[in-house]
């Protein structure tokens, strides 16, 4: 037996120890008290009957006939909880071996130990409790047959699988048994560091010795000088990440001094698949002695036989992988999945030992590794080695800290929490590698080309992690879920038009406009700005013109080196400028010279240097708005007004000539002439986009907040502070940029509030589309959470390009004054949240697809159907 | 919108009996309710020298818009557009309901008139007229001409003040002959949809025989009968849809999208005609994949369906994956594939799914060959390498077929300005020598070999009109 079954805490109790994942069977005959022992041990969730699931598919559980089918879906069961990382019990007979074995098998599958708990109870007891119940009359063959099977399958019961197996054999010990449910051994939680985490030792021991008193460690060294242990004085420990041994020239005293600090508890070790194959050629058995086993077998036999053991006890004891930190940090050798985090299973201990490989061998007859990090999408950070990196590099949440110190490379910790990399240089090549290793610090095109296996490529995206229902965490408005056919909508225009998504780091939110105004012949007002943010008890506002443009977001590296190294310099350009949708504006060529006169600029206005930061992403309105929508303007404005012009004229004249003879069209004739004048104001309206571009000639960028620059982004700063660095740009180069005019005003101030609508109405009456009202502060929170980032105030004369010319005839603006701007405030609320996390999560380096999960998400949502009017 | 019916009198027949004809009173402004709007009738002058009865439509656009289903299409052009100024199909339906009478030939006080051909001049001062091959006036002349007008339309500037933006689409109409007042209205009614723009719907025969009757005495004889039965019908299928939406109505299931059923229209004209190259391109398709030992196939890129038709029509493919980027391609394709009738065995071996070539998607794993039927030149340039890396590397079949257009060849197309795509979606078209480039590129950096082949007239200067790459992987050669 190899469960522990320990005399219980409490008297007359017998505590049965059960891994807190794992997959129960509960093994007896009918009638020896399954169903009672799992009630009364275990949650109702966790118990999964056949008699129920028989009963689920055939209305009646002891339908026999239903077993094939009832079993199918508890399985399905099974294997959901299983995979959700839950403890699961199956309550049936399992007297047969077939049964067991497919239990086990399900197990594996999903990486859990399955545990055995049989009910061995005497003949007599069951037979007793099957005659008491009516449904249970089965000859009294059935019985018997069922209890030979089971004694006969006892004693197989390890040998099939079971990882603990408890047999209780009487009604008294089934009674006293309490089941007691333990921690995996990879499940140190409640481990919070701080850390250290180190790449692969390979017998480096001067190399070990030097980072870790680079890290602050003190060693304790033994009477002849040998390091034997080290702490450190702030309680930091080492996390080692496996292959501490081999190809370097003193194994023993690497795992001398980590043994000592492991023994000290300032230091934890995962094994490596050197270490594994060390163990094994000390216990005898017969390994190839290559990889520089050889060395390290040599290096030991000049060691006491009693360090020999030790050596052997220790390796043996290490467990696959460690989670670590309430769960944000999984350690382990070479990689592993999120599906085995805290699993365990062969499978999982290879895959900690060895990664996965894809089969093939590369040109240096090495096993080309299956790059599981491109697919990782688990929210803990992964730490690990074995496979050597010139440098490492953030890959969805993972990094390989193996620098091929042993090949002449460098020994890497990261710190933990800090995400800090601190490292010691190689003292030498101790050993040449099959494959030649790059040196980070070669002249570029002086060293060896890296072999494709080592070249990776973290931004892989997949399909799956922006199609389908999806829910999106963000910081400042909770969870925000995009609709399944909203996804599939916004896949075909991000996949068709988008810029590459490694520049698309952010899509800026729509925005809403005021609440309707009363007053006689206009729909919008800036009054209704002001009262909405007074009653979110926002006092400074800041108005800002609103530009005849497009949304427009450019993002500038300060050099082709950050452009390379941060965004991986899709086109080989320095960066992009796209639209609310993710479209280039420009074809590469102008947009090179476009992102160029603006990196110039900012170059010359001095923000990379004042913001710290070699590259910026600007929110702007890109000048003039037929840059974008020429042909919109002649296939539908320039279309429209020609038809109405026509078509009114045509019907004015017509009526005319009717009342001249007498007839009453009175009402007919003044409405039409009227339409006749909207007509007019309807083409002077959309002429006035027109002036002419060529090329970029006329173009210009009209920048209000900076969206984010290297790690930091700016939405708490007011708005003062990104204008005047907008302004700076347009001082530098009035050419390329325009200036935003704008006008503060505090909302309780009747003078000021005042000012405010007599700056709207100039802005209108010389032609301009209106303007935007923002809280002064920028970001703010009201009662109801986010409160609006802006509001837009559009002119009269705007309105008829978006509400038709006839919009503000009488009968007309009564009707379209029933407009709802609650789907749109809501729609802006949520685009606004998705838009700051993607700048957030770009900020803090996170790995593409969680920053294109929001930019994605942010053009999804757009494709909710909203009155495009607003 | 507007339109104008002017008669001359003679002493025993005065200009003013066209209110007889009409059934509306020259002296009397008269305003009948419609769905779209309000339909006024009046005459600006009624003499027995001369008579002219206006059709006024006055469409109420908030109306308009208030009925338009959400969603879908539910975009900015439907607020801001030509509908309450242009003469459309709405004009149409206003004819048909205001002048019913007269449009069936009855005139109960003026039987003899009704039958007689008279002097009759037509104005619309706003027609639309898209889609003509030679221009919107010269597609106007051509459908009223042969029907005994005297034809005199004048393309509308765009915009006075913008005149290198040149015509818009609309012509003012002036038409002049001696002609039966119902056969003028019944000609307005057919051809007014007709003319209003180019949206086809495909329909079934009996929709013909319906058109036949209402154009019945001109247009068997016409000589655009083709191009107006087909016009006319697919306007026909949108105003059912538009009544609907009017009614605040439903979804129409069978509305496809406009690009779908251009494409739709573009094969069912291809049908009539020899085989259009897209067949050919099918046919060669299906022969390499066929010579590849393909079985469990992908069409990257499958639109409509076209291609996975012929492919689930031979059995030797016992795995068809249809993927499209597109959600409505997908459900067209649904539809022309009839999936909700096909038989189990059959549907069995088809999966429709939405993919991005440009992410990783692993359900197109462990497939024998994907193709790319004029795909690529969808793609932008700076997004090749990601639909490379998830077809080539991801996906990685053993046989990949990749088609795209021979720019070179664009010179035989007649109708093909110079310099031009063949679709306005392509963002560039390759010379074969570029495209082997690319190929060879690609075949080298993800471990397979190339081969080139084509399909259509392989023109012995500039090649084929489509050109074709077939890519093994190493060491999977055919089975």
């Amino acid at each position: 037996m190899t469960g522990n079954t320990t005399p219980g805490t409490t008297p007359g109790t017998v505590d049965l120890d059960v891994p807190e994942l794992s997959l129960v069977a509960l093994v007896g005959v009918t009638g020896s008290g399954k169903t009672t022992f799992a009630r009364t041990r275990f949650g109702p969730a966790e118990v999964l009957s056949s008699d129920a699931f028989r009963a689920l598919v055939s209305n009646d559980e002891n339908d026999q006939s239903a077993t094939a089918d009832a079993f199918e879906v508890l399985f399905a069961v099974a294997a959901k909880r299983l995979a959700r990382g839950l403890l699961t019990v199956v309550d049936a007979t399992h007297v047969q071996p077939d049964a067991r074995r497919k239990l086990v098998a399900l197990a594996r599958e999903h990486d859990v130990l399955p545990t055995a708990i049989v009910l061995d109870l005497p003949e007599r007891v069951c037979a007793e409790r099957n005659a008491a119940r009516p449904d249970r009359q089965f000859g009294p063959g059935v019985l018997k047959r069922q209890r030979d099977q089971l004694r006969r399958g006892l004693r197989s019961l390890e040998k099939e699988g079971f990882r603990r197996v408890h047999v209780l054999r009487s009604q008294e010990e089934a009674d006293a048994a309490r089941i007691e449910r333990t921690r995996l051994f990879t499940d140190r939680r409640d481990e919070h560091g701080p850390f250290d985490v180190v790449g692969d030792v390979h017998g480096c021991r001067a190399e070990l010795e030097e980072l870790l008193t680079r890290l602050g460690y003190v060693l304790r060294h033994d009477a002849e000088g040998r390091p034997v242990g080290a702490a450190h004085p702030e309680g930091r420990r080492a996390v080692l990440l496996g292959d501490l041994v081999d190809r370097g020239p003193d194994t023993p005293g690497v795992l001398r001094l980590v043994m000592g600090m492991a023994a000290e508890g300032s230091a934890l070790v995962v094994p490596g698949n050197h270490d594994a194959k060390l163990v094994r050629a000390l216990r005898g058995s017969r390994v190839q002695l290559t990889h520089g086993l050889a060395e390290s077998l040599q290096q030991l036999e000049a060691e006491e036989e009693g360090f020999r053991t030790e050596v052997v006890a220790f390796l043996d004891s290490l467990v696959s992988h460690l989670v670590l930190d309430g769960g944000n940090l999984v350690v382990c050798h070479a990689g592993l999945p999120e599906r085995y985090h805290n699993r365990s299973s062969r499978r999982v201990r290879e895959f900690c030992l060895y990664g996965e490989t894809t089969g093939e061998t590369d040109e240096f007859g090495l096993p080309v590794r299956y790059p599981w990090a491109q697919d990782y999408r688990g929210a803990a950070t992964v730490l690990y080695g074995h496979t050597p990196t010139p440098q490492p590099e953030w890959v969805n949440r993972t990094m390989c800290l193996d620098t091929g110190c042993v090949f002449g490379g460098s020994l890497t910790a990261l710190r933990w929490p800090e995400r800090e990399l601190v490292d010691v240089a190689a003292r030498a090549v101790h050993y040449e590698p099959v494959r030649p290793f790059p040196v980070a610090a070669a002249e570029p095109g002086a060293g060896p080309t890296p072999p494709a296996a080592v070249v990776r490529d973290p931004d892989v995206l997949h399909l799956s992690d922006v199609t389908g229902r999806r829910v999106v965490e963000t910081r400042h408005h909770g969870r925000i879920t995009v609709r399944e056919e909203n996804a599939a909508a916004a896949l075909e225009v991000m996949s068709r038009y988008a810029v590459d998504p490694r520049w698309l780091l952010h899509l800026p939110p729509t925005m809403s406009p005021v609440a309707t105004s009363a007053r006689p012949g206009l729909l919008e007002h800036p009054e209704q700005a002001f009262d909405s943010y007074r009653a979110d008890g926002v006092d400074a506002v800041l108005c800002e013109e609103k530009h005849m443009g497009s949304r427009a977001v450019a993002l500038v590296c300060r050099d082709a080196a950050t452009a390379a190294s941060r965004f991986g310099a899709p086109d080989d350009a320095l960066g992009a400028v796209w639209t609310r949708t993710g479209r280039s504006f420009f074809s590469p060529e102008l947009t090179a010279t476009f992102v160029e006169r603006v990196r110039a600029a900012a170059e010359r206005a001095g923000l990379f240097e004042e913001l710290g930061a070699p590259w910026l992403l600007l929110d702007a309105e890109l000048l003039p708005w037929n840059a974008k929508a020429q042909e919109l303007l002649r296939e539908q404005y320039a279309a429209v007004g020609a038809a109405a012009t026509h078509a009114l004229s045509a019907a004015t004249g017509v009526l005319e000539r009717a009342a001249a003879r007498g007839l009453d069209v009175g009402d007919l004739l003044g409405r039409t002439a009227s339409r006749a004048g909207n007509a007019t104001a309807f083409r002077e309206a959309y002429r006035r986009y027109c002036w002419p571009t060529d090329g970029l000639d006329g173009v210009r960028l009209a920048p209000f907040q900076v969206l984010a620059a290297g790690g930091a982004t700016f939405a708490e700063r007011p708005h003062t502070w990104h204008l005047g660095l907008a302004d700076r740009l347009v001082d530098t180069d009035p050419g390329t940029f325009a200036g935003t005019r704008r006008l503060a005003v505090d909302v309780t101030d009747e003078t000021s509030v005042a000012a405010g609508v007599r700056w709207w109405e100039e802005l209108t009456a010389a032609g301009g589309e209106g303007m935007v009202v923002k809280p002064a502060a920028n970001l703010v929170w009201g009662r109801k959470g986010l409160v609006q980032p802006g509001l837009k105030v559009r002119g009269p004369d705007y309105l008829r390009l978006v509400y038709g010319p006839d919009y503000a005839e009488p009968g007309n603006l009564e009707r379209l004054r029933e407009r709802n701007l609650g789907r749109k405030r809501s729609l802006a609320s949520r685009e606004y949240a998705l838009g700051l996390e993607a700048l957030e999560r770009a900020a803090a380096g996170e790995p593409l697809w969680r920053v294109h999960e929001c930019a994605f998400a942010v053009l999804a949502l757009e494709s909710e159907p909203v009155d495009p009017r607003l | 919108m507007l339109l104008t019916l002017t008669t001359t009198g003679t002493p025993e027949r005065p200009a003013t009996d066209l209110g007889h004809l009409l059934h509306k009173h020259p002296d009397r402004p008269q305003a009948t309710p419609l769905a779209s709007g309000t339909a006024h009738v009046v005459y600006p002058e009624a003499t027995p020298e001369r008579c002219t009865a206006a059709l006024l439509l006055e469409v109420d656009p908030v109306a308009l818009v208030r009925g338009a289903r959400g969603g879908e299409g539910f975009a900015l052009h439907q607020h801001v557009n030509d509908r309450p100024y242009a003469a459309s199909s709405l004009l149409a339906v206003a004819i048909a309901s205001v002048f019913r009478t007269a449009l069936a030939g009855r005139c109960t006080s003026r039987p003899a008139l009704a039958a007689a051909a008279l002097p009759l001049q037509v104005r619309l001062p706003v027609l639309p007229c898209r889609g003509g091959p030679d221009g919107g006036a010269e597609l106007v002349r051509r459908l009223f001409a042969p029907l005994g007008w005297d034809v005199d339309a004048r393309e509308l500037p765009l915009d006075e003040e913008v005149p290198s933006w040149g015509a818009s689409p609309y012509v003012d109409l002036r038409l002049r002959g001696t002609v039966r007042l119902a056969d003028a209205l019944s000609h307005l009614y057919v051809l007014l949809p007709v003319l209003d723009d180019a949206k086809h719907y495909w329909v079934g025969a009996e929709e013909v025989e319906k058109l036949l009757r209402v154009g019945s005495g001109w247009l068997e004889t016409h000589p655009e009968r083709e191009l107006i039965s087909h016009r006319y019908l697919a306007r026909q299928r949108s105003l059912a849809s538009e009544a609907l939406d009017l009614l605040g109505g439903g979804d129409d299931p069978d509305a496809l999208g406009e690009a779908a059923v251009l494409r739709a229209a573009e094969e069912a004209a291809a049908a009539v005609a020899r085989p259009s190259l897209a067949a050919q391109r099918r046919a060669v398709v299906v022969e390499l994949l066929r010579q590849a030992g393909a079985r469990r196939v992908a069409d990257l890129g499958c639109g409509e369906g076209a291609l996975v038709a012929e492919l689930l029509a031979d059995p030797a493919f016992t795995r068809i994956v249809a993927a499209d980027v597109s959600s409505r391609a997908l459900a067209g394709a649904e539809r022309r594939l009839r999936l909700d009738r096909m038989p189990q065995r059959q549907r069995e071996r088809l999966a429709l799914l939405q993919t991005s070539l440009t992410y990783r998607d692993d359900r197109l794993a462990g497939l024998d060959a994907a193709v790319l039927v004029e795909v690529v030149e969808h793609v932008e340039p700076s997004r090749l390498p990601a639909l490379q890396r998830s077809v080539f590397a991801f996906t990685a079949p053993r046989t990949v077929v990749v088609t795209t257009p021979n720019a070179e060849h664009n010179v035989r197309f007649p109708s093909l300005p110079a310099g031009r795509f063949r679709h306005p979606d392509h963002r560039f078209e390759w010379t074969r020598e570029e495209f082997r480039r690319w190929a060879a590129d690609v075949a080298g950096q993800h471990g397979y070999g190339v081969r080139f082949a084509g399909a259509g007239p392989d023109d012995p200067e500039v090649g084929p009109p489509t050109q074709i790459a077939v890519f093994t992987r190493d060491g999977g050669d055919a089975a």
